[in-house]
């Protein structure tokens, strides 16, 4: 019985665990915040570079693909550190807040462009020319017509997509922000007793399979018949 | 732009450097090596127990899934690594990083077979069952090679994001590209190393990047 009540005291103490639960819970507040930002932005900055891609401008289209590709091939780790850590060497210093909300932004940007970008392909070319047909414009045509058909095929990948890269705030604690992983860490080094970490992981776990749940939900209920 | 150049886009740094991060780069396709297939492995026991478990096991299969893709990856690590030997079990970097990927790369691979394996349908394993092949056979034969390519976009994006999770394990003090960019940024006081270690990343994963963009388009036009 011995194993187990070292087990219980390292991973569930509740004296520790009463003790910090302050701290974790701030930064509980503080992930929320930070993935609420980064859906936001990302997410509008996504739809902007796709509708952009729509106008067919050759370079822009380039500069766009190439910016999106870039974002999808690197780490969100590398962009976070290299924000960090690199940005002071040019005399620009940045928050690990910002740098986190910054790198992750434009890494949800880069993925939902290309969801949303291959939602507005998939609309048939027919809708386009019989809406233009009847005198629409193009922008009327793209926001009463294309889009509203293009987002709903979009959802279900979409969904995912950014519950990963919103998880991914967990990164923040490398360069000292102080979210669920950065606050238990500290707890845990502050009481030497890994139990705040197990605060962190039910936080996250309460904090995220709502979620996860509400992803596989979306995923049968906007699910195209065959 | 002087300042820039000499700060970011320094040869003398890069030439310097240069041997630590080729050992980080070779640490990192190491790493891809090993994670990769545990995710993989992983993913196809969870997807069989989830589709063609009895009752409870499917329900624990899909719980153990979900609980899996909730906790960020860098927890689970964090915790592996510095939790763990607080009870008396260290399982050292590697461990931790190979059990890590395995819980959480593993949940991922695992809804993407699932989803594989739902799309077949039943009567080709009906089908197959009558003429007199077993379970496992057909699972084998019949069932997993069309669940494979009805999801290989999901399972080559999947892989994608498997190789660039690899740079967590920098946290963990192994030394792959990201870790090793660090120490030359540190020894240099220079963030060129950095610059450089997202190139490498960049040049190594933007072919990969570009397949799965195709596969993606196709299928979500082909709906």
């Amino acid at each position: 019985m011995d194993a187990l009540n070292s087990f219980i005291f390292s991973f569930f103490n509740l004296k520790v665990m009463a003790q910090y639960l302050p701290l974790v819970a701030q930064g509980l507040g503080l992930t929320v915040v930070l993935a609420l930002l980064i859906v936001v932005c990302g997410l509008a900055l996504g739809l902007a570079l796709a509708v952009i891609r729509s106008f067919g401008l050759r370079v822009l289209n380039w500069a766009i693909i190439f910016t999106v590709d870039v974002f999808r091939a690197l780490p969100p780790l590398v962009i976070i550190v290299l924000l960090f850590f690199g940005l002071p060497a040019a005399g620009l210093s940045i928050s690990g807040f910002a740098a986190t909300w910054l790198s992750l932004t434009l890494v949800l940007m880069a993925f939902s462009e290309e969801i949303f970008w291959a939602g507005i392909t998939a609309v048939p070319k027919g809708q386009w020319e019989a809406a233009r047909s009847t005198g629409l414009s193009f922008l009327q045509t793209l926001r009463m017509v294309v889009l509203p058909q293009a987002l709903r095929i979009t959802v279900p990948p979409l969904t995912n997509r950014t519950i990963a890269i919103t998880k991914g705030t967990a990164l923040g604690s490398v360069v000292g922000v102080a979210e669920i992983l950065g606050a238990s860490q500290s707890a845990m080094s502050f009481s030497a007793n890994p139990s705040p970490l197990t605060l962190g992981a039910i936080a996250y776990l309460v904090l995220f399979i709502p979620v996860v749940a509400l992803g596989r939900w979306i995923e049968t209920r906007f699910a195209w018949k065959r | 732009m002087e300042d820039f150049l000499f700060a970011f886009l320094n040869w003398d740094i890069v030439t310097q450097a240069w041997p630590i991060l080729w050992r980080g780069f070779l640490y990192t396709l190491a790493l891809s090596a090993m994670t990769v297939p545990l995710g993989l492995a992983g993913g196809v026991v969870l997807a069989l127990l989830s589709t063609s478990g009895p009752r409870l096991v499917r329900l624990l299969a899909a719980g153990w899934t979900d609980v899996f893709r909730a906790i960020p990856p860098l927890v689970l690590l964090v915790f592996l690594y510095a939790g763990l030997p607080f009870a008396g079990i260290d399982v050292g970097a590697w461990g931790a990083v190979a059990l890590g990927f395995l819980l959480n790369t593993g949940s991922y691979y695992g809804e993407v077979f699932r989803a594989g394996i739902e799309s077949v349908p039943r009567g080709q394993m009906e089908a197959a069952r009558s003429t007199g092949l077993s379970r496992g056979q057909t699972l084998r034969h019949v069932v997993l090679p069309q669940a494979v390519r009805n999801v290989l976009p999901d399972l080559v994006s999947n892989t994608l994001e498997v190789v660039k999770l690899t740079s967590i394990a920098s946290v963990v003090a192994l030394p792959e590209l990201l870790f090793q960019a660090r120490q030359a940024q540190n020894a240099t006081y220079n963030a060129t190393p950095i610059v450089a270690a997202a190139l490498a990343y960049f040049l190594l994963l933007w072919p990969v990047v570009r397949l799965v963009s195709r596969l993606e388009n196709r299928a979500l036009a082909g709906r």
